[in-house]
């Protein structure tokens, strides 16, 4: 099936099997390998992309799911070559360790901030509920979000 | 020269991670992102019955399905001498099954095609005919004398017993507890579970039959030693493999073995002339892959009226799955669990154990542990929370009796042991002041007339790492020692070349300040390879928290190394005598003339450019080191919880960590990874278990079965740090990676315990489900009405 996905702003064609999951469209045919796999069961989050905004778990859905609609992975929230506040505060945070969870962690915390600029604890604990990190004890990814969400306030004021 | 000195971010800054902008990018090289032209897809078959007898394999349907290259089976694999493989604790491992299946999950054929997809519509292609035998799932029916032998394919071995393992004085422990006013005892199932690192295992191998090179990228947390053992089993010369573990999305414990998806992807390979690539879904890992713990212990303590603790009495009895692959040192048949006697001045112990085969994975990794370390850290702190509450004495305090005391150390164990330093009250009376002990017991009185289960777990954990010296430490025969290659380039910047393999513990970031500290150089211009063994110095890698009391200690020891040629090399720029220059972050300067200076730069280019006549060039060097003795992290962690009467659900208030592992290099890193660690040991306190049915079908085999700790549940970290450097290690560091998992998991369940004691609660297996906690309360309230 031919089937034209947005992905990070670019319209991206592709000639694909019914049965193909979005994540193997991302990484294996668009080569946006940022994406993980981690558990094939929707459970642990690391194939989280938005799509037209919203996280998704992407080894959940066919590529053809996604027709039609917009998609951001890690690979898009860099911006004209600048960190997104919520990349930069993951290092500024120590918001990962090995680094397999991050894209999808990051991803959550953006489409969190952009929905609420001032997340509580709790807040964050919710969204990235349906993400696993088996390294951080989530401890400092609960910063790293609220620091960005700060960071991205302050921008918004000053700007 | 004469620059004014600048602030060298060497150990102790928290500086911010090097590896980190890769990461956040989505610009990582895991396994899954390595790929090469021409590259083929393998998928294993594996077994759905856990004993059964293997009549016969048809693979001629899922040979024709197109895209499928090549399907391999055990015989194909022993036409090659590779249908076995060696363990890391000198038992053999089936590659692909060739008589028998001994585990749900065994590996039983492989299939290789041109895509991934295809690879796994042609397994549901090939038939097998399978006898099924009685399937043995716990290792007490394993050890009866009519149980079906699980590995009749050893001459010698005609039942399930593996080993039988002692350590301590017995008779001395014996007497001990002939004399004993108390004696207290604990029967309790530390639960199989599993490491799961979000990203599985896998590899891509390229083996190249005209040359017979062969690269293996590899989620290894030991690629020196798996390429020894991989020379071992394909019998591949040495120099020709190169194994490169590329990023790896989590280790813990379970990426140090070889597993038979390596070796058939190799030989695959080998026969095929392609590059194979095998990435096992989330299933396989939790299936087949290295499994923790799993040992049913039996524990008594003996102690005097006043709390005076007199002996210790420990017997286990090891779960190790259809083949014995625990992963430690060769001498010590059940790790270092004889640290069992804890932060206490036990004068008698003795440790029995006994492993068996049964039905189920091999593996026997530690889960962030330092070789079943955790299993003992728990089974002593518990035994001495039931001996305070038996004598009426409060678990702080009955602790504080029993530490060793900080003169005692260097302290020599019963079990043989030599702790090198300690401070053991002084870490406890801080956890204790920061949760705010005495109010919080108060506070349990009164909601206990409020009808509330409040409850304060205490663990006083000693941990033991950084295996290990030469003459006690081998995994199979490989001494366990580690290296550093450290090379100032022109420019005075360098590159360090490690033995140790990062899997998100931050070693590009943390080996760059040891440098920094011992050279100057600050840590941005110290770039850190790791990883590849073909540009790497040999070593046994990164598990057991190893990697900073050997890496560390052989980084810190090269760049003396260098730091005293560099010495000579200043004292021929400001032409002075060696014994005339001092050298303090990055600076030579001359005793009594302090604006002659010359910097680590000038000095790395005069290396290259303008040395002394019968000097070498260069500034470069290589350290293998070899600790004189383990190092021992300690700490004591406090635990509150609150327990609901109704439902049984019980959730954490606070959780305050203080933890002592010498000199911390990057606080920063260090509380990562006790955070961590803390997460999971909730985990495995309150969920993580892999349990199986009475016909060994594995529960446990996805995340909505084996249920890993979410940021929803998963409690906030309070931490605190004592700092006692260990006196041997260069820079007086211990290792920390996994404190957290080997002390908390008993704090937490202690907790939870404390809540329930005085209604008879007396023990609750982990994992403390809601449901076990319920039934244990039920249980305790029928005996007390009985």
């Amino acid at each position: 099936m031919q089937i034209t996905v947005t992905v990070n702003g670019s319209e991206r064609t592709a000639d694909v099997e019914p049965r193909l999951l979005l994540v193997h469209l991302l990484r294996e045919v668009l080569g946006l390998t940022g994406t993980h796999v981690g558990c094939d069961t929707t459970s642990c989050g690391a194939c989280t992309a938005l799509l037209d905004g919203t996280p998704i778990k992407s080894c959940t859905m066919f590529a053809v799911q996604a027709d039609g609609r917009e998609v951001t992975t890690v690979e898009g929230l860099l911006q004209d070559g600048q960190l997104h506040p919520v990349q930069a505060a993951f290092k500024e945070a120590h918001g990962l360790q090995c680094g397999f969870c991050t894209p999808g962690m990051m991803l959550v915390g953006k489409a969190l901030i952009e929905q609420n600029p001032s997340p509580s604890d709790e807040d964050v604990r919710w969204a990235i509920s349906g993400n696993i990190c088996r390294c951080t004890g989530y401890m400092n990814i609960v910063k790293a979000i609220q620091l960005a969400a700060e960071t991205q306030a302050g921008a918004s004021t000053t700007a | 020269m004469g620059t004014e000195a600048t602030e060298i971010r060497g150990i102790g800054h928290s500086v911010r991670r090097k590896e980190d902008d890769r990461l956040i990018r989505g610009k990582g090289n895991f396994i899954e992102d390595v790929k090469l032209p021409g590259m083929l897809h393998m998928a294993i078959l594996r077994s759905p019955f856990a004993h059964a007898t293997i009549k016969g394999i048809d693979t001629s349907r899922a040979g024709a399905l197109p895209g499928v290259v090549a399907v391999v089976t055990g015989e194909l694999m022993a036409q090659h001498n590779l249908a076995w493989m060696p363990t890391l604790s000198y038992d053999t491992q089936a590659v692909l099954v060739t008589d028998k299946v001994r585990f749900q999950g065994q590996e039983v054929a492989a299939v290789i095609a041109e895509d991934p997809y295809v690879a796994r519509d042609a397994l549901e292609l090939i038939d097998v005919d399978y006898e099924p035998i009685e399937p043995l799932v716990t290792p007490q029916r394993a050890l009866e004398a009519d149980a079906p032998v699980i590995r009749t394919d050893k001459e010698d071995q005609k039942d399930n017993h593996i080993y039988h393992w002692e350590n301590g004085d017995k008779e001395a422990t014996d007497q001990a507890f002939a004399k004993a006013d108390v004696v207290v005892s604990l029967d309790t199932h530390y639960p199989r579970s599993h490491p799961a690192p979000v990203e599985t295992c896998g590899c891509v191998a390229d083996v190249d039959p005209a040359t017979g090179q062969a690269t293996i990228y590899m989620t290894s947390q030991a690629p020196h030693a798996i390429r020894t053992v991989f020379a071992m089993v394909a019998g591949l010369p040495e120099e020709n493999i190169r194994i490169v573990s590329p990023d790896i999305g989590g280790g813990f414990g379970n990426k140090v073995p070889v597993y038979p998806g390596y070796v058939v992807a190799t030989a695959a390979s080998l026969l095929l002339g392609r590059p194979v690539k095998w990435i096992e879904d989330r299933t396989e890992n939790l299936i087949s892959t290295g499994f923790a713990r799993d040992f049913h212990m039996h524990g008594e303590m003996a102690l005097a009226k006043d709390g005076t603790m007199k002996g210790l009495r420990v017997s286990l009895l090891a779960d190790e799955g259809a083949f014995h692959a625990d992963a430690q040192p060769s001498k010590f048949k059940v790790g270092l669990f004889h640290i069992v006697t804890g932060s206490y001045d036990l004068p008698a112990a003795h440790v029995s154990a006994d492993g068996a085969y049964t039905n189920k994975a091999p593996g026997g990794v530690a889960y962030r542990c330092s070789f079943r370390v955790t299993e003992a850290s728990y089974m002593i702190e518990r035994l001495v929370q039931n001996a305070a509450y038996e004598l009426g004495i409060d678990p702080a305090d009955l602790r504080r009796k029993n530490f060793i005391d900080k003169d005692q150390f260097p302290y020599k164990s019963v079990t043989g042991f030599e702790y090198d330093s300690g401070d053991y009250h002084a870490a406890m009376d801080l956890a204790l002041e920061k949760v705010g002990y005495e109010a919080l017991r108060k506070e349990q009185v009164e909601a206990r007339k409020e009808g509330r289960l409040l409850g304060i777990g205490l663990a006083s954990f000693t941990e033991v790492v950084g295996a290990g010296p030469h003459k006690d430490y081998d995994i199979l025969g490989l001494k366990m020692n580690d290296g550093a290659e450290l090379r100032i380039h022109p420019t005075g910047k360098a590159i360090l070349k490690i033995s140790s393999k990062t899997q998100g513990q931050g070693h590009e970031t943390t080996f760059a300040q040891i440098v920094a500290s011992e050279l100057g150089i600050q840590p941005e211009d110290v770039k850190v390879q790791h990883g590849d063994t073909d540009n790497t110095p040999y070593g046994l890698g990164t598990y057991a928290s190893r990697s900073t009391p050997t890496v560390g200690a052989a980084t810190a020891l090269v760049s003396r190394k260098i730091r005293d040629k560099a010495v000579k090399l200043a004292a021929h720029l400001l032409e002075v005598s060696e014994d005339d220059v001092e050298f303090e972050a990055g600076r030579f300067s001359v005793k009594g003339a302090p604006d002659k200076v010359t910097t680590i730069q000038d000095v790395a280019l005069a290396a290259y450019t303008n040395f002394p006549d019968g000097m070498e060039a260069g500034l470069e060097g290589v350290t293998y080191y070899d600790p004189p003795n383990l190092t021992f992290p300690f700490g004591t962690y406090a635990v509150v919880v609150e327990v609901d009467e109704e439902t049984g659900v019980w959730k954490v208030d606070r959780v305050v960590a203080v933890d002592d592992c010498g000199v911390r290099i990057n606080p920063m890193i260090v509380e990562g990874q006790i955070h961590g660690g803390l997460c999971e040991g909730y985990g495995i306190a309150a969920m993580e278990q892999i349990t199986f049915d009475e016909d060994g079908n594995c529960i446990g085999a996805n995340f909505t079965d084996y249920l890993l700790p979410t940021s929803w549940e998963t409690p906030r970290f309070e931490l605190g740090e004592t700092v006692t450097p260990s006196p041997h290690h260069p820079i007086g560091a211990k290792g920390v990676g996994e404190s957290a998992t080997v002390g908390s998991p008993a704090a937490y369940v202690n907790a939870v315990i404390d809540a329930l004691w005085h209604l008879g609660v007396r023990n609750i297996d982990m994992p403390l489900t809601s449901a076990k906690v319920w039934e244990a309360m039920q249980q305790a309230k029928a005996g007390a009405t009985a």
